[in-house]
């Protein structure tokens, strides 16, 4: 029988161990895993890599995950902390402690898509002619010059959706599948917080994310909007 | 004596060349300030690149769900007819060239349309694309707001931008405090300037040669800042 519901956080979080790679969804408040976020920050765990839409909205979880120096790569296509002061990860990265992988939002989510359909690399206009694919493969296709993007892939993925089953289908709310869906597929293991559990199996025009792409699920409060 | 737009009247002057039934995407800062001066009768779909299409006015406070939130991440109410769908999805619907306009703001265009708009150059911060080179190498019209020239008087039309690209050659229109110009075939095309600033004056505050339309009328927008 197929149950991928655990009972708490440390079975959620089993087998994330030093130097994983680990995809977070969320954009703004809308899909992010504030549960599964602060968990991993208070695991006593270094050289992590995360693949993460906006830096900030990690640190605004409420997570040691910096303070405590457990990320040494990071993935993401807004580096840029609040404020005119230099936010914690942003000092650590200007002093060489943490490596950094900026990159077009558009580009990421479809690396992302990629690396959970089989896709290895893929092409792509987006940021030709910038700063950032100076010495990368390019290649004209039609009289437009495009560039070689690589798939990417995790050990984890974390999530949060509204509802989820025990197949592991997902249904989620408003905005919450941002960079989710895509995310939940490229990686190896996927753990999803949920607000609600369904003792009923979701409909099946009502699953969003189809359950083969989940691996936990993890009943969670749902969260206030982050001022 | 000539007055320079405000940001609402530079808002106001994009929102007017937004045609019924287009989908537009607007950046953040100045560009979603067109939102509120799109003219009524017209049907706009404002595209939000974390996934909806469709985005209707900001919610009201306390009315709001955290999970439903724009690319600013505020929370939004979404229009009759709007539609979710995931991140990749939202930029395939940019990248394959689906969207009518984005409006973008920027630090510098240049006479050969060249956009940079995202800051890299900040020695304490670290950088931040978003989705906007995305938006910029994919919308079939790239309509940018800006003022005329930064805080210290330096032109940010130029001919050749000094800060990093977001895109080469993809700006077809700028809307500033002082006029509207198209990109035309390598050079600024003044279409509209405003009333008392001579044809001298503009070129004066440009980093770029200036070309003025036959039909260049004069750029008025509405009182939007009650008299302020």
């Amino acid at each position: 029988m197929i149950n991928k519901v655990v009972g708490d956080l440390a079975a959620a979080m089993a087998g994330i161990g030093a130097g994983a790679s680990i995809m977070i969804s969320g954009f703004g408040n809308a899909g992010m895993p504030k549960t599964l976020v602060r968990a991993l920050g208070g695991m006593d765990l270094t050289g992590l890599t995360l693949i993460v839409n906006a830096i900030r909205r990690i640190d605004e979880c409420g997570t040691s995950l910096f303070s405590e120096r457990r990320v040494d790569h990071v993935v993401t296509t807004a580096f840029r902390g609040p404020g005119a002061a230099p936010a914690s990860y942003e000092d650590q990265w200007k002093r060489g402690e943490m490596t950094l992988d900026i990159v077009p939002q558009g580009t990421f989510a479809e690396r992302i898509r990629a690396g959970g359909a089989g896709i290895p690399a893929f092409y792509t206009p987006t940021a030709v002619g910038t700063p950032l694919v100076e010495g990368r493969e390019q290649r004209d296709f039609n009289g437009q010059t495009c560039v070689l993007e690589e798939a990417l892939t995790a050990d984890f993925a974390l999530l949060r959706a509204e509802k989820a089953d025990r197949y592991g289908n997902l249904h989620f709310r408003g905005t919450q599948a941002n960079f989710g869906s895509a995310m939940a597929a490229a990686a190896e293991t996927t753990i999803v917080e949920v607000a609600e559990f369904c003792e009923t199996s979701l409909r099946p025009d009502e699953a969003h994310l189809p359950g083969i792409y989940v691996q936990r699920v993890l009943q969670a409060p749902r969260w206030e909007a982050t001022p | 004596m000539s007055t320079p737009l405000s940001r609402n009247q530079m808002a106001w002057r994009a929102a007017q060349d937004l045609a019924d039934g287009a989908y537009v995407n607007l950046g953040l800062g100045m560009p979603v300030l067109a939102a509120n001066y799109a003219p009524a009768e017209r049907e706009i779909f404002y595209h939000s690149e974390n996934g909806i299409l469709g985005v209707g006015p900001v919610a009201p406070s306390g009315r709001g769900d955290p999970e439903l939130v724009d690319a600013g991440s505020q929370m939004v109410t979404l229009r009759d007819g709007a539609c979710i769908f995931d991140s990749a999805a939202s930029f395939a619907m940019i990248r394959g060239g689906h969207l009518d306009v984005t409006i973008l703001g920027a630090f510098q265009v240049a006479a050969n349309g060249d956009l940079a708009n995202w800051d890299a150059l900040s020695s304490a911060k670290g950088p931040l694309i978003g989705g906007a080179m995305d938006l910029a190498m994919g919308a079939k019209a790239v309509h940018v707001i800006m003022r005329h020239n930064d805080r210290d008087g330096a032109a940010r039309l130029v001919t050749e931008c000094s800060y990093p690209l977001t895109a080469p050659g993809v700006v077809d229109r700028v809307f500033t405090d002082l006029a509207v110009l198209d990109i035309d075939q390598g050079r600024l095309l003044v279409r509209e300037i405003i009333p008392g600033l001579g044809h001298d004056e503009l070129a004066a505050v440009t980093a770029a040669p200036l070309t003025f339309a036959p039909d260049c009328r004069a750029l008025i927008a509405p009182d939007l800042d009650n008299g302020n």
